[in-house]
């Protein structure tokens, strides 16, 4: 099998570059924006999306990513209308990979096969769910695979040598490697320690190794991509879209652009690492 | 829908997997996770060894006070005219509540694990003040997280908490109640994972939590069964508790589970009213996954939780332990529910019957004994667990009641 993410890998490896990873979390901070907002990263510079599934309970993300949370469910993001945003997306799109990345129980609720069958033919790539380690492949991850999506595992640095083999097992499309112990928009990790981790990482698998957590700016992008095969921002990017909200907190004429300049200038530190 | 068959004992759960039928499991980030695995190794050794007992039982005789006593609530008996009514008398325990008798195993098993710092989430406080008392006791560091809202409402529990040493967080996001502070707590485990423990308050969260917060507070029911050999020469009819995350009534429950006479019944807070805003899990949720497990839970049609309410702090939470969930479906224990009002009243009459004042919680469970109590014969042998004391709550209950206490 092979998915948008692992032909979007294997170009970028070919152009001896790291990609860029970028998370928005779907419906913020209203369904039409976040739209606009995903249309236009391709362009800007994004190799493959990030798409946040919001839930009332993000128990792994900081204040950036739960506040986005927020803004899209008061919004009234569903994850009905998350699916449609992704089928919207596709019409206009059909090489951009898409990771919907959030939490278990509104795939849960919404139903695992039914979720599934929807989310693959939306066009969704893969599934990041935090709340779903190895030891619960069962619930989603194996009926994931099985349906052809990829599921994308988080190793960390409590992740030991001797663990890491039980969270490879089942991953696939790319190894998100969170680069500190802590929540999402924490502080940034020390490159050269990261540059080790992915090392220790890729002695157990031959998937591309991507590196988030605390990723705001062009230079750490770069500092990041010289030792990763993708960087992943997040916080970053939700904190531009909420800074340039009006005072009831709605969208302007600035919020896509906020964002596509971020990314534009995060494209440029990755493609300025050396490799 | 399949109806599961019922077991030869409902006392073997959880699987090695954490499992009590479908509820429970290990629903964490993958940077907990080994942090998990450690945790289940050292209770698993603990648990085998009879020097961590001996220790458990010599702070649980000599600082907690225990046993706690087993009193005949004549008046309150007398009151209802049916049910002979016993209380069992948590709130006698060192810190107020039963919460203590948990906090001092996990504890000691974070001195085993050489973890220096712990941090708790707490509702109504109790849990906090235990947590901070224990720490205080063996020169721990201590961070407790709790909401806003429950900040405002338990100041008394908050000042304890400052005055033994502990560091109260206050938790702004979401509902600012004891769901989100839950939230806050896994947030700060996540970043400290190198030497923090974390000290859950209910029998709730990942495989191991549920099971050893359960087995620290059995020691209620296994009291309760000699006390009431002693008074009585035989078994309860009936065991009631009130209901949050559940470990108060799992503790007295658990130890009777396969004593099939033994009437069981679980209280959970119906708030305003069970068609209008509350926290009973059971009687208004469905089955979903939050905080580690799997386990009923209340939320919308997508899935997203929904806020609680509860007059109590302690039972203000979206969700109830996974036993309690499996417990349900096998129709060993039967849940009920208790309002806001009920509960206020149940206050009261306790506070002038017994001179006893209870905290909130317990009341629920009290409130329900007032329908129960009356049906029953006076032969029938009723225990309430009187989980811990009001002290905590007479300001809010005076502000409900108009300053009419």
């Amino acid at each position: 099998m092979t998915t948008r993410i692992d032909q979007r890998f294997a170009a970028l490896r070919r152009e001896r570059r790291a990609a860029l990873v970028t998370f928005i979390t779907a419906g913020d901070p209203d369904s039409e924006t976040s739209l606009a907002i995903a249309k236009a990263l391709p362009a800007a510079g994004a190799d493959v999306i990030e798409l946040g599934m919001p839930f009332t309970d993000p128990m792994a993300d900081g204040p950036a990513v739960q506040a986005a949370g927020v803004r899209a469910l008061k919004a009234g993001q569903t994850m009905r209308k998350t699916l449609a945003m992704v089928r919207d997306f596709r019409k206009g799109d059909a090489a951009t990979p898409i990771v919907l990345m959030g939490y278990y129980n509104p795939i849960y609720i919404y139903g695992v096969e039914k979720f599934l069958v929807d989310a693959k033919a939306a066009g969704v790539d893969g599934l990041i769910v935090v709340d779903l380690p190895p030891e619960e492949d069962e619930e989603l991850c194996l009926p994931a695979l099985k349906a052809g999506l990829n599921f994308i595992r988080l190793a960390t640095p409590t992740t030991d040598d001797k663990r890491l083999p039980a969270v490879l097992a089942n991953t696939s499309g790319f190894v998100y490697y969170v680069s500190i112990t802590g929540i999402t928009g924490a502080a940034a990790a020390d490159p050269a320690k990261v540059k080790d981790a992915v090392a220790r990482i890729k002695r157990h698998t031959e998937l591309p190794v991507a590196v988030g957590f605390g990723v705001r700016n062009a230079e750490q992008a770069r500092a990041i991509a010289e030792g990763a095969d993708g960087v992943v921002v997040g916080s970053a990017l939700v904190e531009a879209v909420r800074q340039s909200l009006d005072e009831p907190g709605k969208a302007t004429a600035a919020t896509v652009k906020a964002v596509t300049d971020l990314v534009a200038q995060l494209a440029a530190g990755v493609r300025a690492a050396r490799k | 829908m399949n109806v599961p068959q019922e077991p030869n004992s409902f006392r073997t759960g959880p699987d090695e997997r954490g499992h009590f039928g479908i509820y429970g499991g290990r629903f964490v980030a993958e940077t907990l996770m080994p942090l998990i695995l450690d945790l289940e190794r050292a209770y698993n050794a603990a648990k085998n060894d009879p020097a961590f007992k001996a220790e458990m039982d010599g702070y649980l005789k000599n600082y907690v006070g225990r046993p706690s006593p087993l009193y005949f609530a004549e008046r309150l008996t007398a009151h209802f005219g049916g049910a002979k009514i016993y209380l069992k008398r948590e709130d006698l325990n060192h810190t107020g509540a039963h919460k203590v008798n948990n906090v001092l195993g996990q504890i000691l098993l974070a001195r085993r694990m050489g973890k220096p710092r712990v941090i708790a989430e707490t509702g109504a406080g109790m849990h906090g003040v235990a947590t901070a008392t224990m720490c205080a006791k063996f020169g721990l560091e201590c961070v407790v997280h709790m909401g806003a809202v429950d900040i405002a409402r338990q100041q008394p529990n908050v000042l304890r908490m400052k005055a033994l040493g502990a560091e109260v967080r206050p938790v702004m996001s979401g509902s600012r109640t004891l769901k989100d502070a839950m939230n806050e707590a896994l947030r700060d485990w996540v970043t400290n994972v190198h030497n923090t423990f974390y000290c859950i308050g209910t029998v709730a969260g990942p495989h191991p939590y549920p099971a050893m917060v359960r087995d620290f507070q059995c020691v209620i029911g296994n009291e309760t069964r000699v006390q009431l050999q002693e008074a009585e020469g035989r078994l309860p009819d009936s065991l009631v508790a009130c209901i949050g995350g559940g470990s108060n009534a799992m503790g007295l429950f658990h130890p009777f589970l396969d004593d099939r006479s033994v009437e069981i019944y679980g209280v959970e807070a119906a708030g305003h009213g069970l068609d209008k805003l509350h926290a009973a899990s059971i009687a208004g949720g469905r089955p979903g996954v939050l905080h580690g497990n799997r386990t009923y839970l209340l939320m919308d049609e997508d899935g997203q939780i929904q806020e609680a309410h509860s007059i109590s702090a302690g039972l203000d939470y979206p969700g109830i332990g996974p036993e309690h969930a499996w417990l349900n479906d096998m129709g060993r224990v039967t849940f009920l529910s208790a309002t806001d009002r009920e509960a206020l009243a149940a206050f009261q009459l306790l506070s002038r019957l017994e001179g006893i004042i209870p905290a909130l919680e317990p009341a629920h469970a009290l409130a329900r004994v007032a329908e129960l109590a009356p049906q029953r014969p006076k032969d029938h042998l009723m225990v309430v667990n009187l989980s811990g004391r009001g002290d905590k709550d007479l300001a809010s209950v005076a502000e409900h009641l108009g300053g009419q206490l």
